[in-house]
């Protein structure tokens, strides 16, 4: 536990002074809430980290419309995280320097890890925007990092019954491309137990170098192997590359992704999208708060919001009711109160909920498979969804990992 | 059968050499003729590809293939003209930090125009389609590029071995001092290498837009693939570069099918290797105010 600082009289005169001595220095400001809004914004995953940047300011603006956090206007820092070593060091002088209360973002899985253990160590608070490895709600897990991003037993499970729907898995072959850093390794590991549990193997294996763009080699060995389905838990530019020259080798062999982001299938072109893939949410979903959030969003910035957008945009909103009923900014209050099981519309049919032994979402996930290219109207909606996994009888949990499949002990 | 696989890949692998070449050719000629190491190069290659995006609606992918390389030519000319002429004889590193800045600017410019996700674009209707011969499979549309980068090569050889453009140039590379000495100007001619090694770059921007993703990195990315490749055959060496391309196109191949991890990694390890060997490079010339 730590003790609240108690306010002397003295002391609050001498805070008053300096305020009115130097009322422009921000970092004595009292009337601002910060947050450190840190993610990858160049190389191979700065694709998504824009829609990322967008949805924090839209939802900072609507934050600060609607009175701001415990009366005080919210003021939210930008950094592009670029690495594991820069994000360590950047959430370091985020917290040190500028005194966020909140480090909101990340993509990478990789990153992700550096900040957790910058965030435990500092005792500030981490909300995960975009890195799906098991490990993050495993043993790599923190009291003081939460997961609005799916972990990748989510995705894996959610899209696995799309294709168990469509036969793709039972005594199926499969051949399987995996980026080659922490996010696909935690992938692979998961997509193979799955596999396992459901009669269908992983039958070819390639790790895929993150800043390959040519795919050639590899789809000459794919066509070679003949396999069921082909299986890509790949990240960031590799899935636009992959979707392209896919096409252009002309394979016919059913496609199907554990791990994606919608606007990588944007970028491929039209007629290039094709399989089916899991994702945390999508424009189409019909819900009124998904619409106001896809026309606001639209409005604003000429283009649909994808699954990034919609984890920093709920990230935001989600702080600020939690400083607000928590009636505190301080991290382990916050923490508290996620924990409780304090339930949140975040743009989707059902509630959702932070689950106090891994700090992981449970919410509702959707398989989305490709329109037939003369089906595809514009460049936006070029995919179906699957209703919401799991379905409305079901517990949210139903999808997510066991403690058996992943345990989570919280270091102290 | 697995033979004939491993042939498969190793001819994939020359056609990828192909498009490594073209970048690297220019890289190779600035660098040769100027004495400078110009690393936006790759920002003109995805400059090339934006443009195609851009203007592939109004113009067709035929009139953009044709127009875009010519524009980041002339844009090619202007740096030359205000910028990179006032650094011919400077210390290498103040032309080393122009050019990375400039790439920086160019980056950070098409991620505020055109925004930091991949620009949706498709290999044109007509060029789509695959080639079987044998067990092979090609893409016809790789197959075009390969005819275009193969006219390229030989257009650029003829260029600076059989013409008078090219003798300059060639003498401006060995010693430039003496053809002041001769009455020549290599002023106008540094220019023009500079807009043919950048027009090649945007080429191969406009050529790969519909097979790789258009984004803002895209430079960056091919960028020090052609570094190595001018490294490995050796600067001032114009076979050398191809010879080089060809080269690593192959060992790439051959590392996807071996060792999928280290397809990228095992390009570095030849360079290594190159350089232990034979510290010029394959072919390498001896150009005496390098050394």
């Amino acid at each position: 536990m730590t003790e609240l600082p108690r306010i002397t009289r003295r002391g609050a005169l001498l805070g008053a002074a300096t305020l009115l001595a130097a009322p422009a220095i921000s970092h004595a400001q009292p009337d601002v809430i910060r947050i450190g809004h840190l993610t990858p914004r160049t190389g191979f995953l700065g694709p998504l980290g824009e829609f990322a940047v967008q949805a924090a300011q839209m939802a900072t603006d609507e934050i600060n419309t609607a009175g701001g956090i415990l009366g005080r206007r919210l003021e939210v820092l930008y950094e592009d995280s670029v690495n594991p070593q820069t994000a360590s060091a950047k959430a370091e002088r985020y917290i040190q320097r500028d005194k966020v209360t909140c480090i909101v973002g990340e993509i990478n899985s990789a990153s992700a890890l550096a900040i957790g253990q910058v965030v435990q160590r500092e005792r500030a608070l981490f909300i995960n925007t975009g890195a799906n490895s098991d490990a993050l709600r495993g043993s790599d897990c923190r009291k003081f990092m939460f997961h609005i991003e799916g972990q990748n037993s989510m995705y894996v499970k959610a899209v696995g019954r799309a294709l168990l729907q469509q036969g793709l898995i039972k005594g199926k072959k499969t051949y399987a491309l995996t980026a080659d850093y922490a996010f696909g390794h935690d992938l692979l590991r998961v997509a193979k137990r799955f596999m396992g549990e459901n009669g269908g193997t992983i039958a070819h294996e390639d790790l895929i170098p993150t800043d390959l763009t040519d795919f050639s080699p590899f789809l000459l060995k794919i066509r070679q192997a003949r396999p069921d389905v082909v299986v890509a838990n790949l990240a960031g530019a590799q899935i636009t590359n992959f979707l392209k020259q896919y096409s252009e080798f002309g394979l016919r062999f059913p496609v199907a992704g554990f791990g994606f982001d919608t606007a990588l299938a944007w970028g491929a072109g039209q007629g290039n999208f094709l399989g089916t893939w899991p994702t945390m949410w999508h424009h189409r979903l019909d819900n009124p708060a998904a619409r106001k959030f896809t026309t606001d969003f639209r409005t604003r910035y000429g283009r649909p919001p994808e699954n990034q957008a919609w984890g920093d945009y709920n990230a935001m909103k989600i702080l600020a009711r939690a400083m607000n009923e928590a009636k505190s900014t301080e991290g382990i209050r916050i923490v508290e109160y996620l924990e409780s099981g304090a339930k949140f519309d975040v743009l989707k049919g059902r509630e959702s909920y932070f689950r106090a032994r891994d700090h992981q979402i449970m919410t509702e996930m959707y398989a989305i498979s490709a329109l037939p290219p003369a089906e595809q109207k514009d460049r936006y909606d070029i995919f179906t969804s699957s209703p919401a996994v799991p379905g409305p009888q079901e517990s949210l949990e139903a999808i997510a990992s066991t403690p058996e499949e992943n345990a989570c002990t919280f270091p102290s | 059968m697995e033979i004939v696989f491993l042939i498969e890949q190793i001819l994939n692998g020359l056609l990828i050499g192909a498009y490594y070449l073209l970048i690297a050719l220019g890289l190779s000629l600035i660098f040769s003729l100027g004495g400078i190491v110009n690393l936006a190069h790759g920002a003109f290659y995805a400059i090339g590809a934006y443009l195609t995006v851009a203007l592939a609606p109004h113009l067709g992918f035929g009139g953009a293939f044709v127009v875009a390389p010519v524009l980041v030519g002339l844009l090619g000319l202007v740096i030359e003209r205000f910028l990179l002429r006032r650094f011919y004889r400077a210390d290498p590193i103040l032309s080393l930090l122009l050019t990375f800045g400039l790439a920086m600017v160019a980056e950070q410019s098409l991620r505020m125009i055109f925004g930091a996700p991949p620009l949706p674009f498709s290999i044109p209707i007509a060029l789509r389609g695959q080639v079987f011969i044998g067990e092979f499979i090609y893409s016809r549309y790789r197959l075009m590029i390969l005819a275009v980068a193969a006219l390229c090569v030989l257009g650029l050889w003829f260029l600076l071995q059989r013409t008078h453009f090219g003798r300059v140039v060639r003498a401006g590379v060995q010693n430039p001092d003496m053809v002041g000495a001769l009455g020549i100007s290599l002023r106008p001619y540094m220019s023009a290498v500079v807009m043919i090694a950048v027009g090649l770059a945007a080429l191969a921007g406009v050529m790969l837009a519909p097979v790789t993703g258009v984004h803002p990195a895209m430079g960056a990315e091919i960028l020090t693939f052609a570094f190595v490749v001018v490294v490995i055959g050796g600067l001032g060496s114009f076979w050398g570069v191809v010879v080089a391309a060809l080269i690593v196109g192959v060992v790439r191949g051959i590392a996807a099918y071996a060792f999928p991890p280290a397809t990228e990694a095992s390009v570095y390890l030849l360079m290594l290797l190159v350089l232990l060997l034979r510290p010029r490079g394959l072919f390498g010339e001896r150009i005496a105010r390098f050394e």
